[in-house]
């Protein structure tokens, strides 16, 4: 189980968290919704270790992430798979080098092994042939598959999507929602998923928590957010505009 | 708590504090960054494959340009040499001279610049991208360190490729200002490289080498310091590398004078 407790992070005097409390339960889909520039990357990078709060707590299966650093952290950061809003794929290596990159570098695994589960992981992405192309050569949907298959082939227990369908057509949308569904079905892992798709992540979601200023408003099940009577949800999943833009 | 706002009197010294603050903890980052490059450059586990790769990326690739450089460093010379030592009848000394400015000073220096140009601008550029794309990011969540993989490997290789890169220039230079002395000017060979072994020693050389390998170390340790920590995208990527040329040839030249004082 990953528990955050009363997060808070500024940058340059501006509060961007200002008391976050999230449980996000094991083998869970979370979404965290909210609007743009509302601080949903920033909880993410919190999240991953790649921020430091400057208070709160972030608990990863009992340990205290925020006060970890070094080895220490790599060892919590050994759970994570992380797909990255740009997919953040090498480009100097092909898709395929990309997927077996972890399990050559973070496992050393002997190279028919690394082949087999590189094969496996694109199967499940649907890229099985591949090949030898590099992240340049092919399209925005594709890269995305890959990255998701690089972020899955170590089998790891927690994975954080940060915005995973920005950028893609409705019907590679509702596409990457349904794999990361089969995936989850197929592996169990915790994941949490930073989204703006509104309503299309509602169907994959076990729980949906609302990122507001700097706070979870409101969390509970996708029914749950839908039904809510909290004005600011209410206009978030209506896609009302704000008076204040 | 809330400071109070300084009385305008003070606000020079409150802002020259602020720029020594901000002065002190760049500088300290700059030192810790090279502190954990060479912390994960001494450490297992070692890694030969980027190693070998930075080595092509900063030495191979810019064979050409120090050979092309080198070569016409040592014509120029040659020749500028050569027409002042005719004034004063010693046109005999136009190898040594030839040889010493070049193991001395200009084939350390030059090579240096030349490489700043060419892979040092790409080094900062390539980085700052996998910056701005996450790939960075990407290395650090797998638990693998971005120093031990592109940092630590770019700074061992400018180690390596410096001196190596230096001797070529060194040796193409003279070989340039053989051909004008020698076939150009009617200098006798003899002259030209006898002259050279009398008045060149190996306390030249290792000048000229302690000169190269602390270059090496100078601009893969500003070009991947710059890189590394771009921020603010495409803008943010010509800023930092622009930044990371200019500042790595003006510590070369700063660092040149203060060896040139200290060395024999």
């Amino acid at each position: 189980m990953i528990k955050v407790e009363g997060l808070r992070k500024s940058f340059r005097g501006q509060q961007v968290l200002r008391g976050v409390d999230l449980e996000v339960p094991t083998g869970s889909i979370t979404v965290i919704i909210g609007r743009s520039g509302g601080g949903k990357s920033v909880f993410l990078k919190h999240l991953i270790g790649l921020l430091r709060p400057d208070s709160g707590r972030i608990e990863v299966a009992g340990v205290d992430l925020s006060r970890l650093s070094g080895r220490a952290l790599d060892e919590v950061r050994k759970r994570y798979g992380v797909v990255f809003q740009g997919g953040a794929l090498f480009d100097s290596m092909t898709c395929r080098e990309n997927v077996a990159f972890p399990l050559r570098e973070k496992l050393s695994l002997p190279v028919p092994e690394i082949d087999k589960r590189v094969d496996t992981a694109l199967g499940r992405v649907g890229l099985a042939g591949i090949g030898t192309k590099y992240p340049e050569e092919v399209s925005g949907g594709m890269r995305k598959r890959v990255a998701m298959a690089r972020a899955l082939v170590t089998e790891p227990e927690i994975v954080f999507f940060d915005e995973p369908t920005t950028g893609l057509d409705p019907m590679l949308v509702n596409a990457i929602h349904r794999l990361i569904r089969e995936l989850h079905r197929a592996s169990r892992f915790t994941a949490v998923i930073v989204s703006h798709e509104i309503p299309e992540i509602f169907e994959i979601a076990d729980r949906v928590g609302m990122l507001h200023e700097g706070r979870i408003v409101e969390i509970g099940p996708p029914e749950v957010i839908q039904n809510s009577k909290n004005p600011i949800v209410q206009q978030f999943i209506r896609g009302e505009p704000d008076p204040q833009v | 708590m809330i400071d109070a706002p300084a009385p305008p009197a003070l606000k020079p010294f409150e802002a020259l504090g602020r720029w020594t603050i901000f002065l002190v903890e760049s500088l300290g980052q700059f030192g810790g960054f090279l502190g954990q490059a060479l912390g994960a450059l001494l450490t297992p586990p070692f890694k030969l494959w980027p190693l070998l790769g930075r080595i092509n990326y900063i030495g191979f690739r810019s064979l050409l340009i120090i050979i092309l450089t080198g070569g016409f460093t040592g014509m120029v010379l040659g020749l500028q040499i050569f027409f002042t030592l005719s004034r004063f009848g010693s046109e005999a000394f136009l190898g040594p001279a030839v040889a010493l400015s070049l193991i001395r000073e200009l084939g350390p220096v030059l090579a240096a610049l030349m490489v700043t140009g060419r892979a040092g601008s790409a080094l900062t550029a390539e980085l700052g991208i996998m910056r701005i794309t996450e790939q960075i990011d990407a290395l650090t969540v797998m638990a693998l360190s971005p120093m031990r993989y592109l940092v630590a490997p770019s700074i061992l290789a400018g180690l390596i490729t410096f001196p190596m890169m230096t001797a070529l220039f060194d040796v193409v230079g003279i070989f340039g200002g053989y051909l004008v002395g020698v076939e150009l000017l009617g200098l006798s060979e003899g002259t030209y490289f006898g002259e050279m072994q009398t008045f060149v020693d190996m306390a030249d050389i290792m000048t000229g080498f302690w000169k190269s390998v602390s270059f090496g170390i100078i601009v893969t340790w500003v070009c991947t310091y710059k890189g590394f920590h771009v921020a603010h995208g495409a803008e943010g990527v010509a800023r930092a590398t622009t930044q990371a040329v200019v500042l790595s040839s003006v510590l070369i030249l700063v660092w040149d004078y203060f060896l040139g004082t200290i060395l024999p």
